[in-house]
């Protein structure tokens, strides 16, 4: 029940190569996150895995079978779509019922089923409403709700969220996250937004133009990256990326300049050369105010207190730094300050994007 | 519509199948087959039959039952000594039939554009019930030709209210339509009567997108009205004018049903336009011509492509030019 | 008061008439007359009598000379109001005619000739109706099987040109295949291939299908629209891909995508078409001429253009008949008029 196996799966559509072979398995019951810029062909991955679109090449397998062939209404999936895709001309009742009438479901069993799924969005009241008579979220559960109602093997959600405000979009993905504990059944669930990903995935696949550069929980991929890309998608704001040239290499250690000439050391386990051009990556949490060991001289650009904490825009020789101190400081812009990299788990790059592993 | 829908549900059994067997895509040309069909049977098969049909001779009316002739029927039709003069043409009625459509065109079009471009511009303004205004220049358009022509063949003849307004002013009533010239200007102005509401419609909606703000824009500048209409109005109003000048065009080259129940053609053949003589040429007269009359139908079909692709040339012309501006 | 004036006239001139504000009331009014005259001469003439309509001048609203059955007399005799020679008015029965002199008798005394001057007397009418214009018709002409032949051609054609172009038109605005931007040029070139064009092959090929003088003759050619196909297919393109997307996950099939979703979605347009092709077929004429020549076959538009073009015109039932035919249309024009000029506007179609 809702294994799903992509081996080699590409597509491309005419000239255009959108996907580039995929290899992929998602395990039953499994909360998979699709995240990734927008043209990175994740929504294509989620709209072949329903059938809406036919790989090119490679091989689609559910629960073992592979289903390249067998058309999106016969995979037993359900979907949940960006606009909802709503029937406008129906009622709420009609949008629910109307897969399952296709499926020359007994009349009973389909109330029995649309009852059900009512009680647990709480959209009983609007059965009998209109699509175009409810508000967004009201709107969101209905469409959640036609794919309940199917018992389908897995869910496939294309960025359902996007279509809310802010507030609601935080509260449903709370629901969302209660709905497959309960389910507990597979979903796929595409969407660009990282905390989205964060916070809902059991895994996370991270994709860029058409291929996957990483997959695994989401910790596993803040905390080690495989490279610049997902460092710098993951996480909130952004990984801070300096450039620098590795000057010696003692053991388990790498001495790096900057550019203005600051020298860090750093843990580094696997080779690396003396000479080689490196990126050191530092998220904006982890940097500290005030000088220490491994600390770096900027000048202040811009301050946005928030209150709890501070953000700082600085200018380290030329390379911008954001750094998030908790609490309030007294910073005015032109200020010249220390910030401390002893505490923080600094990520080393080499030239080709990939992630260096640290020295345990 | 119980019954409707348990037929479609009956339907969808034998589709689903074909469905499988075709593919979704292979559905695709189930949908679009039918009209396709209906289309290539109706309109575009007698479009290529009448190219050999022009190129037969005699009276028989299955195309395998005809003589070719090759290009003699085409040949009859140009056959003048004098082009000025129909005359002189072996076909002389096929040169009226010209000459009068020729006329009918400048005349009606000029008009028909000048006075549903004044109503479109007298609906803009600022009017007290302009919806009414509009529906009662709109009404003939939906009245059918045969309907436009008893009316005004009753109005126009000589117990008619036309004579009866002018004998109120002290004329004697008169048979217009037993008048080579009058029934000329009767048919033109009753096609206007009948259609000019259509283009005012048209007009007034490209009057109706343009943004009021360009004009207050330039009355703060200091411009005339006069010139803002020149200047504004009239290039922005472009392409809607353009449409109208191509379908009033169009139509007035083949006018035909009005005229028919109206004057008949007559008096003589003083208002035969090039419909009418196909028409009487092919099914009509004793000595019927198919070929004839689909030489003659070939040949207004060329003049009818080259007015609309003139006028689109044009069209793409200004609007290169405008962008340039 | 005075608010209101000023609202009607509002007018350019803030002081005074400009002469664009004359323009525009001359041409407005000028304009109800011409527009609405005509029509409304027409439906006032076609309850007049046919005495009443050989009359010159005409009467504006319907009269008819009063008659009485006079003792000595077969027939009713016309009643004039007879000035006498000493003064007094006194109402004459008409027995004849002879130059001005017309020679009468009173009703009470029909022995006693009185010779009046023509001059001298006027006819007494009275207004009355004549409903017989309309009802003779039903009875006397094919008038019904005229009707029904309309009615028929349009209902039949409307209908299937709402499916056929559907259909066409989802398959040309929702589906993906080779060959779809070709289909969709060559309906629209047919925009420049009208009937007068193509009417001698087409009759050949009516006739080959066993069609000619038979209504489907008339209803085959008309129903796969260009104009139809491209405005629906507009429409469709509106509606989402993404719910046809779900009706498939949903186990729809094509055909229940076609029925269930996207035509109920094309209603509005759906509409618009249905009476722009209920007044097409009501009001076409040169094709149903060419095919039909049984008189039991034509349509309202190819009898009442045969019946007026006979030598003996009897206008009062053309009148009367011609309003009849009027009537569907002029239904459309009150009731869907919003719907028909928007869609004009939209589309320039017609």
């Amino acid at each position: 029940m809702g294994h799903i196996k992509l081996t080699n799966v590409t597509k491309s559509f005419g000239a255009v190569d959108v996907l580039h072979d995929i290899n992929l398995e998602i395990k039953d019951g499994e909360f998979i996150v699709f995240v990734g810029p927008s043209g990175c062909g994740k929504s294509t991955l989620l709209r072949m895995i329903a059938g809406l679109e036919k790989p090119t090449g490679g091989e689609l397998a559910i629960d073992g079978k592979v289903v390249n062939t067998v058309p999106a209404a016969d995979r037993g999936l359900a979907m949940v779509f960006q606009s909802y895709a709503l029937y406008p001309h129906m009622s709420v009742r009609q949008n629910l019922a109307f897969g399952l009438e296709n499926t020359k479901m007994p009349k009973a069993e389909i109330a029995e089923r649309i009852a059900e799924a009512a009680r647990m969005l709480e959209i009983e009241p609007y059965l009998d409403r209109r699509p175009g008579q409810l508000s967004g979220g009201q709107r969101q559960r209905v469409a959640i709700g036609r794919a309940i109602v199917r018992r389908p093997v897995a869910f496939l959600l294309d960025e359902p969220l996007s279509n809310l405000d802010a507030e609601l979009r935080g509260s449903t993905r709370a629901e969302l996250a209660a709905l497959h504990a309960r389910l507990s059944a597979t979903m796929i669930y595409v969407t660009h937004d990282q905390v989205e990903a964060m916070t809902l995935a059991d895994r996370i696949v991270v994709l860029r133009a058409g291929r996957i550069e990483q997959v695994g929980t989401p910790l596993e991929l803040y905390n080690r990256p495989a490279n610049r890309f997902v460092a710098g998608f993951i996480g909130s704001p952004h990984m801070n990326f300096l450039e620098g040239t590795v000057e010696a290499v003692p053991s388990q250690k790498a001495i790096a300049t900057l550019a203005g000439g600051h020298r860090l050391e750093l843990p580094v386990g696997a080779d690396i050369e003396t000479g080689s051009r490196v990126t050191l990556g530092v998220r904006p949490q982890h940097i500290a105010l005030g000088a220490g060991d491994n600390s770096i001289r900027a000048k202040v650009r811009l301050v946005e207190a928030l209150g709890s904490e501070t953000v700082l825009h600085a200018d380290v020789a030329g390379q911008k730094v954001l750094v998030v101190a908790p609490g309030q400081h007294d910073l005015l812009p032109g200020a010249d300050i220390d910030l401390s990299l002893s505490a923080a788990p600094i990520h080393l790059f080499n030239e080709r994007g990939l992630r260096l592993e640290r020295a345990v | 519509m119980v019954a409707v829908r348990l037929a479609m549900g009956a339907i969808d059994v034998p589709l689903r199948w074909v469905q499988r067997r075709l593919g979704i895509g292979g559905m695709a040309t189930f949908f679009l087959l039918p009209n396709m069909l209906i289309f290539g049977i109706f309109v575009l098969l007698p479009f290529f039959i009448n190219f050999a049909y022009s190129m037969t001779g005699g009276t028989a009316l299955f195309l395998p039952d005809r003589t070719f002739v090759g290009g003699e029927q085409y040949a009859r039709l140009f056959d003048c000594v004098n082009y000025t003069d129909p005359n002189s043409c072996a076909e002389d009625t096929f040169w009226t039939a010209v000459g009068n459509t020729a006329w009918f065109v400048v005349l009606q079009v000029t008009l028909m554009i000048l006075f549903s471009l004044i109503t479109a511009l007298i609906l803009n303004r600022e009017l007290m019930a302009r919806s009414f205004w509009r529906a009662v220049f709109f009404f003939p358009v939906l009245l059918s030709p045969v309907v436009v022509g008893l009316i005004w063949k009753w109005i126009l003849q000589r117990q008619g209210l036309l004579n009866f307004g002018l004998y109120g002013l002290g004329f004697d009533p008169y048979t217009w339509l037993n008048d080579r010239n009058w029934s000329f200007a009767a048919t033109v102005g009753v096609s206007i009567w009948a259609h000019m509401g259509f283009y005012t419609l048209i007009l007034l909606a490209g009057l109706q997108a343009i943004p009021k703000d360009l004009y207050e824009a330039a009355e703060m500048d200091g411009t005339r009205p006069a010139r803002a209409f020149w200047r504004i109005t009239l290039p922005l109003l472009m392409p809607n004018l353009l449409v109208v000048v191509v379908l009033v065009l169009i139509r007035a080259v083949q006018i035909f049903d009005e005229v028919y129940v109206l004057t008949g053609g007559g008096p003589g053949i003083s208002t035969l336009y090039i419909t009418q003589y196909i028409y009487e040429t092919g099914f009509a007269t004793q000595l019927r011509n198919p070929g004839l009359a689909a030489a003659a139908s070939i040949l207004m079909g060329a003049v009818l492509v080259v007015l609309t692709l003139v006028q689109l040339g044009l069209g793409r012309k200004g609007e290169k030019k405008g962008a340039r501006k | 008061m005075s608010r209101v004036a000023e609202f009607i006239f509002r007018r350019r001139g803030r002081n005074g008439w400009h002469w664009t504000d004359v323009f525009t009331w001359v041409w407005l009014i000028g304009g109800l007359f011409i527009m609405f005259g005509p029509a409304v001469w027409l439906v006032g003439s076609s309850f007049k009598s046919p005495a009443a309509l050989a009359e010159f001048p005409p009467s504006i609203m319907p009269y008819v000379t009063q008659k009485a059955t006079v003792e000595g007399y077969d027939k009713p005799l016309d009643l004039y109001e007879v000035t006498m020679p000493e003064g007094s008015k006194k109402v004459l029965a008409e027995v004849r005619r002879i130059g001005i002199v017309a020679q009468m008798v009173s009703p009470d005394k029909p022995t006693e000739i009185v010779k009046v001057n023509i001059a001298e007397r006027t006819p007494v009418r009275t207004m009355s109706f004549a409903t017989s214009n309309y009802s003779e018709p039903f009875t006397h002409f094919d008038f019904v099987r005229y009707l029904w032949n309309s009615v028929f051609v349009t209902v039949t054609a409307t209908v299937i040109t709402l499916i056929v172009n559907s259909m066409a038109a989802f398959a040309l605005s929702k589906y993906e295949f080779r060959g779809r931007t070709f289909a969709m040029l060559l309906i629209l070139a047919t925009l420049m291939v009208p009937l007068s064009v193509i009417m001698v092959p087409l009759y050949s090929i009516i006739s080959a299908l066993g069609l000619f003088n038979n209504l489907w003759g008339v209803i085959l050619p008309t129903v796969a629209t260009p104009t139809g196909v491209f405005i629906l297919r507009q429409y469709m393109l509106t509606i989402p891909d993404e719910l046809i997307d779900a009706a498939r996950m949903d186990k729809a099939s094509e055909w229940q995508i076609y029925w269930r979703i996207v035509l109920p979605l094309t209603a509005p347009a759906l509409a618009v078409l249905a009476i722009f092709s209920v007044v097409w077929r009501w009001n076409d004429f040169l094709w149903p001429l060419i095919v039909l020549s049984r008189k039991e076959l034509y349509t309202l538009q190819v009898g009442l253009s045969v019946y007026s073009g006979e030598l003996n015109v009897q206008w009062h039932f053309i009148l009367a008949m011609t309003v009849v035919t009027m009537i569907p249309v002029v239904l459309v024009f009150i009731f869907l008029q919003r719907f028909i000029t928007t869609g004009i506007a939209g589309t320039g179609l017609k």
